[in-house]
């Protein structure tokens, strides 16, 4: 209690409006969580902190909504910088704190049944409330410094939940290196973006940088620099080299609300840039924007379909779907460019809606993922199959979510596919070339993606879950109990009633971007009325009832005239070939789809066959090996990677550990700086 | 009746003028291949005899199937008569709320699709794995043709509605043969063979395992879950062959509800399905499947007239 008197003395809300009470209430939540974390035993610790940590996103999501219904409210917290940090959500940030918070709530329930030895300790719970508290402020800031501070807390908060395992694991220290580096890079380019805009703009409130002319090269500079930035949070290629590695090694808990939320940070400030700082900028921002989407989208999937690493895959799907929101952001600002409001305000509504289910959906992926992992052990498709049995509930809240995934009705990951394509086949103008030439090539790209993806997620699903079990860890498989259930299940009905429903929240998004054009008909459905197109999935649903119920009928008949099934063994063209290791694998899976793209992923692959001494015709054992690495890492990091350690080994021999060779370079320092003073 | 009830209406009929055709385009295309191999065949009623036998089969199934070797191939018939009510076979007339949209009809299909290629998996076998990982590749790049052809086949209409698409071509015979409307439906022709399984892409008649698609999916279906199946199938083709028979010859295709509107309808969707299914089966009999990897490069192909077909629609406009 006196730590709820002193935070809320230290904070002054301007009035008392509801918007700024659940803002200080949330930082009071966090508080009293970190403490209950560092102070209280592990059994208790985990219930306690758990509950505090959903209290804290359910905040989040109260605070969120009652900006997104009008309310707007403010908090100043004074600090001994110039300038006072700032929390002033607008109702785009809103919507990003809703999302944060729906997924926070899903992730902090599970975390109480997932935690366990390493993953439960003093820091994970801390860093998990920060990292909470981190995603409600960056939508929250009201101007950059308080963006910046709230940016570097959630990706500290993130960095040291990935490293859960370092103890253990040399992979967990691996990715932790590679994703400290990579958001710090982000971190850079961020800043140095802001602070040429801030220097032409004259301060560092979201108003004063709106003031700057987009037409300028320092907003072109400040452009780029933010889109690598926020790129690099996003997971695009070719910046996305972090995700597959951190996504499969932090705790599942942390991998649902890093993919889920934490990376539409990435897409809320880019949005925030193209929509609301800079909106009317010159039109290569736009294809720019664009190609880089089509880029992720495309290299993001072709990766997840030949991956048998469940979570890998889950994590390079999460860099396709950001390509598509980056894509679907691009094409709106091309449109709006270009004069065509309408298409444009489809556009940036589907880039929204995209980063809604996509919320969803991985959310419910990575929670499920983390299920198998809990229940096996294994992360590795290949030894994976038949969990379908022992785990039911898993297996159906993952497979709700991987129809999400693949963009199939009736799910939120439709709508807003639908959406984007509905946007992108309106914005037809003949007479200018870039829109022509940019507009069919970006739909041939999100076609083939969404391909791409239904190939993947069935592959994902089918092997993961359908058939027999590969291995003796995927036989011995038992359920997860209900508290990981649950937020599972939570999850796949959130990806569901977003798809059989997707009106109210289409039309609430339209009114956070200040865009028409939606509207809401029948039961849940959405209207494009500047496009004439029209999707009512309830209705669509219950057509499909329709029709179901005379073949239903017929074959429940049937079944009732003519008996049961019986069972058998599966063919094996005569003869009993019923071992589990003449099933096809992830990797047999996906073998056409890396025959197709051969070029793009450059595979390894090794024969190796050892034949018997007397005779070249027979062989006693072949092993096959198979190995992808990501080209991007292999053509663009590494070469990068030598370069630093050459350039570090130059400088080294400047240190070789005589103090006069010190004692020199401080002097030397030292009559530089007066000759810079004097001059 | 009001306008709803109306379009109900004409939407039954359609769907069980498709049901009621779907076996007899499967028996027209078997009889014309044996006719002009110099066969026989089996009659056009075989496919209703062997839907027949099938349902009165008691299904066996492999051991250590789930509940989606139980659900799929129903899952299969039902988006197969969704998509027989959502497009324009009979009639264009479309409900207010779930107008025949192209991107949805696509998203229904793959429904079926997916449902086939986790009912492949399921088994566990071999040949179920194969065909299903086969089939999702020729899923996976079909896709890219169908949205860029009919966003080709939108452009002059200003919307992705099938049924609006159709009625325009009607109003509008020159919009047929302009180059952006050809090349739209001689891709889209790639398609419907790539999605149904027919020659070249996959052969229907094949007996040996490893060199099926759709087949070795099915592989372990048997008894009535195969008659599901096979009608989903056929009923697949049937529709979309009327689609393609719409897009190139929209006469006859009603577009008021009337009755002597509709009767015109079903007299006209039978025709062009009967006559599109003996073309099909025709051209079969001097086509040899392609090899699995050359597949990619016809449907890459196909791509590439769909999106001349975007360009030569520009160059119109």
């Amino acid at each position: 209690m006196t730590l709820a008197a002193i935070a809320l003395a230290a904070i002054s809300p301007a009035s008392a409006d509801p918007v700024a009470t659940g803002l200080v209430t949330q930082v009071v939540v966090a508080a009293v969580t970190v403490v209950v974390a560092l102070l209280r035993p592990v059994r208790v610790r985990t219930v306690l902190a758990g509950i505090g940590c959903t209290l804290l996103a359910a905040t989040g999501v109260v605070t969120g909504i009652l900006v997104l219904v009008g309310e707007r409210g403010a908090v100043t917290v004074p600090t001994a910088l110039p300038g006072a940090v700032v929390l002033d959500p607008t109702p785009l940030g809103a919507v990003f704190m809703v999302l944060a918070g729906v997924v926070g709530v899903l992730a902090s329930l599970y975390a109480i049944g997932y935690v366990h030895g390493a993953t439960a300790s003093r820091t994970q719970w801390v860093a998990l409330a920060v990292f909470l508290l981190g995603l409600q402020l960056v939508p929250a800031a009201g101007d950059v410094v308080s963006f910046l501070l709230a940016w570097e807390l959630m990706a500290g908060a993130s960095a040291v939940l990935v490293l859960a395992e370092q103890a253990t694991s040399a992979a967990v220290r691996d990715a932790g290196l590679w994703y400290a580096v990579m958001t710090h890079l982000s971190m850079v380019a961020i800043t140095a973006g802001f602070a040429v805009l801030a220097a032409a703009g004259g301060g560092t409130s979201f108003a004063d940088l709106a003031d700057v002319d987009p037409r300028s090269g320092a907003a072109s500079l400040a452009f780029v620099l933010l889109v690598l930035g926020f790129g690099a949070k996003a997971g695009l290629v070719p910046l996305h080299v972090w995700l597959p590695r951190a996504h499969p090694e932090a705790p599942s808990h942390a991998s649902a609300l890093m993919s889920g939320a934490m990376v539409k940070m990435g897409v809320y400030g880019a949005v925030l840039v193209g929509v609301q700082l800079l909106p009317g900028g010159p039109t290569w921002w736009a294809v720019l924007l664009v190609a880089l989407g089509a880029t992720s989208a495309l290299y993001g999937i072709l990766q997840a379909g030949v991956t048998s690493d469940l979570k890998r895959l889950l994590a390079y799907s999460t860099s396709e779907n950001v390509g598509l929101m980056v894509l679907a952001l691009g094409a709106g600002l091309l449109f709006e460019g270009a004069g065509m409001h309408n298409p444009a305000a489809a556009a940036l509504v589907a880039c929204l809606l995209l980063a809604v289910a996509h919320a969803a959906f991985k959310a419910t992926l990575f929670l499920g993922a983390g299920a198998v992992v809990h229940a096996t052990g294994e992360r590795d498709l290949d030894r994976l199959g038949g969990l379908v049995h022992a785990m039911p509930w898993t297996a159906a809240a993952f497979g709700v979510a991987a129809l999400g995934a693949a963009a199939l009705p009736v799910t939120g990951g439709f709508v807003a596919e639908w959406t984007l394509l509905q946007a992108l086949i309106g914005g037809v103008r003949p007479d200018d070339q870039v829109v022509a030439i940019t507009v069919p090539l970006a739909l041939g790209a999100l076609a083939l993606t969404a391909g791409l993806a239904l190939l993947t997620f069935v592959k994902a699903y089918g092997i993961g879950f359908l058939a027999r079990a590969r291995s003796v860890a995927a036989l011995g498989a038992v359920e997860v109990p209900v508290t990981m259930r649950v937020p599972m299940l939570a999850g796949a009905a959130l990806v569901v009633g977003l798809g059989m429903a997707p009106g109210p929240l289409t039309r609430a998004l339209a009114r956070a971007l200040q865009v028409g054009g939606v509207q809401q008909v029948g039961l849940g459905g959405v209207r494009l009325t500047g496009l004439g197109a029209v999707l009512d999935p309830a209705a669509l649903g219950l057509l499909g009832a329709l029709v179901a119920v005379p073949a239903l009928a017929v074959a429940w008949t049937a079944a009732r005239r003519h008996g049961r099934e019986s069972e058998a063994l599966a063919w094996g063209c005569g003869g009993v070939r019923d071992s589990p290791r003449m099933q096809y694998t992830s990797t047999s899976y996906a073998e056409p789809l890396m025959r197709v793209f051969d070029d793009a992923l450059q595979p390894a692959r090794d024969i190796e066959v050892t034949h018997v001494e007397e005779s070249e015709y027979l062989a006693t054992r072949v092993r096959y090996t198979q190995q992808i690495e990501d080209v991007v890492e292999v053509r663009l990091y590494r070469p990068l990677i030598a370069a630093a350690d050459a350039v570090a080994d130059r400088a080294r021999r400047v240190q070789n550990g005589s103090i006069h060779r010190y004692l020199t370079f401080s002097f030397t320092a030292l009559v530089l700086v007066l000759l810079v003073v004097s001059l | 009746m009001s306008a709803a009830a109306t379009t109900s209406a004409v939407l039954l009929v359609q769907v069980i003028v498709a049901v009621g055709l779907a076996p007899l385009v499967a028996g027209l295309t078997r009889q014309t291949r044996a006719r002009l191999e110099g066969r026989a065949g089996a009659g056009l009623g075989q496919p209703w005899r062997d839907l027949r036998k099938l349902v009165a089969k008691r299904p066996v199934r492999a051991a250590g199937t789930s509940w989606v070797t139980l659900v799929a191939p129903l899952a299969l018939l039902i988006s197969s008569l969704l998509l027989a009510a959502l497009v324009p076979l009979v009639s264009t007339a479309a409900l207010a709320h779930v107008p025949g949209d192209l991107f949805v009809v696509v998203s229904v299909l793959l429904l079926g699709t997916v449902a086939l290629a986790l009912l492949g998996l399921d088994a566990g076998s071999a040949f179920g794995g194969m065909g299903s990982s086969r089939h999702m590749m020729v899923a996976a790049l079909v896709d890219p043709t169908v949205l860029v052809a009919v966003y080709a086949l939108s452009i002059p209409v200003g919307s992705s509605a099938l049924g609006l698409i159709v009625s325009a071509r009607r109003h509008d015979p020159s919009s047929i043969a302009s180059p952006a409307g050809v090349l739209a439906v001689v891709a889209l022709v790639v398609v419907v063979l790539a999605e149904t399984g027919r020659l070249p892409i996959d052969n229907p008649s094949t007996h040996l395992e490893l060199t099926m698609i759709h087949e070795a999916m099915i592989l372990e279906t048997s008894g009535r879950d195969l008659a599901w199946v096979e009608l989903g199938s056929w009923l697949r083709l049937t529709v979309l062959l009327g689609l393609v028979g719409n897009l190139l010859l929209p006469w006859g295709v009603a577009t008021t509800s009337g009755l002597g509107a509709v009767a015109l309808g079903v007299l006209a969707a039978l025709l062009k399905v009967t006559v599109l299914a003996v073309i099909l089966g025709a051209a079969e009999v001097g086509m040899a499947k392609l090899r699995l990897f050359r597949v990619p490069e016809l449907l890459a192909g196909s791509f590439v007239l769909a999106f001349l077909a975007v360009t030569a629609s520009y160059l119109v406009a």
